[in-house]
């Protein structure tokens, strides 16, 4: 009675604790409030018929309303569907080869007898995840340049003509899936291999006595134990398939005008727009972009509530 | 916290596939490891060849002719390429300095549980997890509102904080400091911020270590933010300075033309293609020394990401 009492007053009232943590969070809730939170509010842009000359705040705030006009050019460019395709096309294969490669490896190298031996793979296959877009971009420009490329050279040695890679949309796809898997094949395995060895080696114990084989083993421990994060990592992935990485779409096929059916997403297209100013159907994408984001999070997150409470963010 | 390297449990006696299967999996990883390898391995071979050799001949796996005049040549001109590796360390160490006493202090913050505004900063740190403003009216915020546009600060600033950090670090210090611990300093008449510097981040170095290097390589790495806000040649970073040089290989002998040279002169004797690719070894060089040093704390951070406080 007396404790419960006091714990009360003590919520109610501010302490000089208080002061001190807000004193410590003030910083990096300013960081928020800027790089945040401001720029959500920034989002009216795409209601209006912005121009971009003097001051930013009385531009936002002078600017014509313009209803849907930004979301009206937007869809009735032939661009819209293009990049809609784009960004969900490869999300998917991303997603399915994101889990499929990955755990098939981190399956195989846990079997590994030899763990120096794994350890060395492992590092080895981690060093793509830790290159920047830049650099992988001159990777790629080492092999598929035209007139020096080492493919083209390998093909010429090969008695074949050399092909101009950076005007060819039809190989596209494949180089893009390429580079996605190559870079984030390590990380992959690093978060399957924690679960697998997270595993109780009991459950192994019990089931070669029982006379499993490996593949028994596997099918029936490994991987139901494997399930929840495999699943968990699918609905976080679904949660940001209206975004892709930059980088892989922008700097790896440099830009090419002659690629833009293959290469162009709608966060390629947003910058794009920005930089040649067409901000009002640049804003508009970024929006439907957001706001569908936001729903396709909270749609995952409710998803992951269903299957494991305790997995949830909210 | 895990420190041990992550095969060394679990599977060690079952579990095993028979001699062959293994020697074919060997085989298989051995394949797979090559292909992350041996492109940087190809993109230092054709730093390391001749100018001349890669105009006859183009790029090869081995240098048909070896030579280090790419990385002499951009010793000898330097200014440019030096000023862009200065920028490049002063945005990653000042970038992660800040980054990890913004993020540990707000994870502390909303790890104290009778801490009064903690319901309403666990929300600023959460809704931009789920919803954000959007590219265009971030840049436009940064550029124009916040007068971001060529300075130093837009590398820096919009990189410092993400929340999934500030909840890594809210459950670490939820889950590992004790509460009689910081009760106790209390009571000594501790202040929150003596606490917090003086026994709490001491004591967390294991996260600290974790979010630091994710920070750290996130800076390193950045191009984007150049590309969004940096117009000025002398603020580039070394991936801007390379982004430049894959589209533009002359950059290089501008540079150096305002020194005093012909400009014609330099763009036909300039090592580029060589030089490109010796920039991109630059950048690379101390990321590929560094992980394999730092890779269990990747690992055990990424484990640490997926507990749940």
């Amino acid at each position: 009675m007396d404790t419960k009492a006091k714990s009360k007053r003590l919520r109610t009232r501010w302490r000089k604790q208080d002061v001190e943590l807000t004193f410590l969070a003030l910083p990096t809730t300013v960081w928020y409030i800027l790089f945040c939170f401001l720029p959500m509010f920034g989002i009216i842009i795409a209601f209006k018929d912005f121009k971009i000359s003097g001051g930013f705040l009385s531009n936002v705030l002078n600017s014509p309303w313009s209803g849907f006009k930004n979301f009206e050019f937007l869809f009735k460019s032939n661009d819209a569907w293009i990049i809609i395709r784009n960004t969900l096309g490869y999300n998917i294969i991303f997603i399915i080869l994101s889990i499929v490669i990955p755990v098939t490896l981190a399956l195989m190298i846990g079997m590994l007898h030899n763990r120096k031996a794994g350890k060395v793979y492992q590092t080895m296959m981690f060093l793509p995840y830790f290159l920047s877009w830049v650099v992988v971009s001159a990777v790629g420009w080492a092999f598929l340049s035209f007139d020096k490329g080492i493919v083209n050279q390998m093909l010429v040695n090969m008695g074949s003509e050399p092909i101009n890679w950076y005007m060819e949309p039809k190989y596209w796809p494949y180089f893009l899936i390429f580079m996605n898997v190559w870079k984030g094949l390590g990380y992959g395995m690093v978060v399957y291999l924690a679960t697998i060895t997270g595993i109780d080696k009991t459950y192994y114990e019990a089931a070669v006595i029982d006379g499993a084989s490996i593949w028994q083993q596997t099918r029936f421990i490994t991987l139901p134990l494997m399930k929840l994060v495999i699943v968990m990592m699918f609905i976080l992935a679904v949660g940001r398939i209206f975004y892709t990485d930059f980088g892989l779409f922008f700097q790896v096929p440099r830009d090419s005008n002659s690629l833009f059916n293959v290469t162009t997403t709608i966060d390629v297209l947003v910058y794009k727009q920005l930089k040649t100013a067409t901000v009002g159907m640049a804003s508009a994408a970024a929006f439907v972009q957001s706001v569908l984001g936001c729903l396709m999070i909270l749609t995952a997150n409710w998803v992951v509530r269903r299957i494991d409470p305790d997995s949830a963010m909210i | 916290m895990a420190t041990r390297t992550v095969y060394e449990s679990g599977l060690d006696r079952f579990n095993r596939p028979s001699k062959g299967v293994n020697i074919i999996f060997n085989l298989i990883f051995i394949l797979l490891a090559l292909i992350c390898v041996v492109p940087i391995l190809v993109v230092l071979s054709i730093s390391l060849s001749s100018e001349e050799s890669i105009r006859q001949t183009g790029y090869h796996i081995l240098p048909a002719a070896l030579s280090g005049e790419a990385y002499s040549y951009i010793a000898k001109q330097g200014t440019m390429i030096l000023r862009a590796l200065g920028v490049s360390l002063f945005v990653t160490i000042i970038g992660t300095v800040l980054g990890v006493l913004l993020t540990a202090s707000m994870g502390y913050v909303i790890s104290r549980p009778n801490y009064k505004l903690k319901g309403l900063l666990t929300w600023i740190v959460f809704i931009p997890m789920v919803f954000n403003g959007g590219l265009v009216s971030s840049y436009y915020i940064n550029a124009n509102l916040l007068g971001l546009k060529d300075t130093i600060w837009a590398l820096i600033l919009p990189l410092a904080v993400s929340s999934f950090n500030v909840i890594i670090c809210k459950t670490f210090f939820k889950s590992t400091i004790p509460d009689g611990l910081i009760e106790s300093a209390e009571i000594d008449g501790a202040s929150q911020l003596r606490i917090f510097f003086s026994i709490v981040l001491p004591i967390s170095l294991p996260v600290l270590a974790t979010i630091g290097l994710f920070l750290c390589f996130g800076y390193w790495n950045d191009w984007f933010q150049s590309m969004l806000y940096i117009n000025n040649q002398d603020l580039y970073s070394l991936q801007a300075l390379l982004n430049n040089l894959m589209s533009n290989v002359d950059a290089l002998a501008k540079n150096a033309a305002s020194m005093g040279v012909s400009y014609a002169l330099l763009a036909a004797t300039m090592p580029k293609e060589s030089a490109r690719m010796a920039v991109a070894i630059v950048i690379v060089l101390p990321v590929a020394f560094a992980y394999p040093f730092f890779q269990r704390y990747f690992i055990s951070g990424l484990t640490v990401g997926a507990v749940k406080g």
